[in-house]
């Protein structure tokens, strides 16, 4: 925290600095209390001699898993493969965990591995079940992922399709196309953490008041909150209590 | 923004002030002749008794009939997701159960089976502890389909029947009174099995209510069913068919009721539902009338359901035997609802300096969650309930989205009611069955 030393002194608290894509209007500006992965007990830029602070939590990158998977994980794959050619082009990697098949897709090819996967005799994802975005900031340059479970009704099989994209340049296909249910999932994808699908008949906010600004569930997007007074003690609000992590 | 169509604001002693007017309606309006157009904005909501919370419709009209219906939500977004974040795993489960509030302990079980899957410790839950959620959440999808007919037949004019359905929700809240200790947002439910063990009180009025119920039911039916209005009403009303359906991602009863028997506990059990008896009912015809026989079909094959749960519970514990996943306290319910029991209190205040410690980590910091990503689905009473859990390795969630079936199946209503008549818009939201708290989030 570069910024400490021209700020009060608040203790050990979170220093305040204007978060990307918030500038008024917003609840308190200040950044999350402890961003995940690093420090402990809420400790940033004070005086803390005891090291907690300084601790960073290494990130396992996501590998891909070699084959055979098991289950119908290997049938999906050789499907997908055999129906679309473009098979090594689309598909960065293919991850297995926890009894979970994960396709990471690249971002420009989703509505094409989408349309296969709906409509392949061997595949047959006929349902979208869910559409959502996940920040990964500071484990991935491409921080915004956008995660789309797909259900097949017929082979009663899920498969997760996942697309990276950057903060910078938050741009992929809308697969609205091809799953019309996408609709308001993407748009509330796009209010949340601001990932713009290109091709959206209709891509404004959903939740959040039309005139906010900045994308709330972003990581480096803060809680905010108001302390409360309660019988003469002041409690801060729950992104700048010290933590315990 | 300094200036702006919503509020305008000024500086006073206190800090800004907003104030707030009718948005762009003006600008809407002002594009219609009223006198000479054939058509006609109506602004439904969001504070309206008919939309089910605050739900905003906005109509185009003909005369009576719908050309265009488009649906604003948002109005009770309370960042639940955004929240979780900053809390421990443990901690989520009393957010999440205030999504959907008329089913709150699918929203619990869902965050509990996903959280239990990113430890992998599903199998380790103990058999009481999953018969008791399947108890708990039988009972919870007749209160909430109790709650759907009583207000979609006062909506559509049968205000006797909202006073029954509410008597005996009321009645299963009772139950749930007496096993979680509130009513509502029971939080009972948690990450590794349940918070405590049922009482035999809870017992005895569960089977209070199984010899009651059919009989009200039949009442119901017999209210309703020959009922020339209700007929009316309901038949060939608000229809969407399974493609519309499937199209539109809607599940649940409106799904079955267009002919497709998908059940997320048959076609891909949880909680053990392959091990229990029942049917899943449908119907073909895909309209309101369709709906509320799903429905009433379904409040039947729950109490089978809860029956057969009942029968199943044999003593044992309700936790995972992981004592660093465990909630360390024994919980009791007291007059102002369920806390520590004051035995557990004294013994780790009194005797075990170790346990004091145990229980200072466990619930200040919580239990840490091995990083990846799991997506859990289970059928609520609106259909497809998931839960999209990511860990990064901490003790708390970095993300966890809910795929809500009210936000997902309400994308389905201007399908449903364009081209109708304005008065099926209520029945065919109302078959929709949204719950606003669910669908915001």
């Amino acid at each position: 925290m570069s910024a400490a030393s021209d700020k009060p002194n608040t203790g050990g608290l979170p220093v305040p600095v204007t978060p990307a894509g918030a500038s008024s209007g917003a609840p308190a500006e200040h950044p999350p209390a402890s961003p995940a992965g690093q420090g402990m007990f809420g400790i940033h830029g004070s005086g803390d001699v005891s090291g907690f602070g300084g601790l960073v939590r290494p990130r396992q990158p996501v590998e891909e898993t070699p084959r055979p998977y098991g289950g119908y994980f290997d049938e999906v794959r050789d499907a997908l493969e055999e129906a679309y050619p473009a098979f090594g082009d689309a598909i960065e990697k293919v991850v297995v965990d926890r009894g979970e098949l994960t396709l990471h897709v690249r971002p420009e090819r989703i509505v094409e591995v989408c349309q296969v996967l709906r409509d392949d005799l061997a595949l047959r994802f006929e349902l979208c079940s869910s559409v959502s975005g996940v920040d990964y900031l500071g484990a991935d340059e491409r921080r915004l992922h956008v995660v789309y479970q797909l259900t097949s009704m017929t082979y009663r099989r899920r498969v997760r399709l996942e697309a990276a994209v950057s903060a910078e340049d938050p741009h992929l296909p809308s697969v609205t196309s091809v799953y019309p249910t996408a609709d308001w999932q993407e748009r509330e994808a796009y209010d949340m953490f601001g990932i713009v699908f290109d091709g959206h008949p209709n891509l404004t906010r959903i939740l959040m008041p039309d005139d906010w600004e900045g994308h709330p569930q972003r990581k480096d997007y803060p809680l905010g909150g108001v302390p409360v007074e309660y019988k003469g003690a002041e409690i801060p609000p729950p992104d700048r209590r010290r933590s315990y992590q | 923004m300094t200036t702006s169509n919503y509020a305008t604001e000024r500086e006073t002693t206190e800090g800004r002030v907003f104030t707030v007017t009718g948005g762009d309606w003006d600008q809407i309006v002002s594009g219609t002749d009223p006198i000479n157009d054939e058509r006609i904005v109506v602004n439904m909501g969001p504070q309206h008794p008919s939309t089910h919370g605050v739900l905003r419709l906005i109509l185009e009209l003909e005369g009576e009939t719908v050309r265009e219906a488009r649906s604003v939500i948002g109005y009770l977004h309370t960042g639940i997701e955004k929240n979780l974040e900053y809390r421990n795993w443990v901690q989520g489960t009393t957010f999440v159960t205030r999504m959907d509030y008329l089913a709150p302990l699918f929203n619990e079980t869902a965050y509990s089976l996903a959280v239990e899957k990113l430890l992998g410790i599903t199998d380790d839950i103990t058999e009481r502890a999953t018969t008791i959620r399947v108890l708990m959440m039988e009972l919870n999808r007749i209160a909430s389909h109790l709650v759907w007919v009583a207000t979609t037949a006062m909506e559509l004019g049968a205000i006797n029947m909202m006073l029954y359905g509410f008597r005996e929700r009321e009645y299963i809240l009772d139950i749930f009174e007496s096993v979680t200790g509130l009513r509502m947002n029971h939080a009972y439910v948690r990450p590794g099995g349940v918070a405590q063990d049922v009482p035999d009180e809870a017992i005895v009025k569960i089977h209070r209510f199984l010899k009651m119920m059919p009989k009200r039911l039949k009442e119901y039916e017999d209210l309703l069913s020959g009922q020339p209005i209700w007929i009316e009403r309901t038949t060939n009303v608000a229809v969407l068919d399974a493609t519309g359906c499937l199209a539109l991602g809607v599940t649940g009863p409106v799904l079955r009721s267009a002919g497709l028997a998908w059940d997320l506990r048959k076609t891909m059990p949880y909680c053990g539902y392959e091990t229990y008896e029942f049917d899943v009912p449908t119907h073909t015809d895909g309209d309101v009338w369709g709906r509320y026989l799903v429905r009433l079909a379904e409040i039947r094959e729950s109490l089978k359901l809860v029956e057969q749960a009942v029968d199943r519970l044999k003593p044992g514990p309700v936790m995972v035997a992981d004592r660093k996943i465990a909630w360390p306290a024994q919980l009791a319910i007291g007059v102002d609802g369920m806390g520590n029991s004051l035995e557990h209190v004294a013994k780790i205040m009194g005797q075990s300096m170790e346990s004091l410690i145990h229980h200072f980590k466990l619930v200040t910091e919580g239990f840490r969650v091995p990083p990846g990503q799991v997506y859990v689905g289970i059928e609520s009473p609106r259909g497809e309930l998931g839960v999209h859990a990511v860990s990064d390795g901490g003790t708390r969630p970095y993300r966890v989205h809910y795929r809500e079936p009210s936000f997902v199946n309400l994308q389905a209503l201007p399908a449903m009611s364009e081209g109708g008549l304005i008065a099926d818009v209520i029945a065919g939201g109302a078959s929709l069955d949204p719950v606003m708290g669910g669908c915001d989030r």
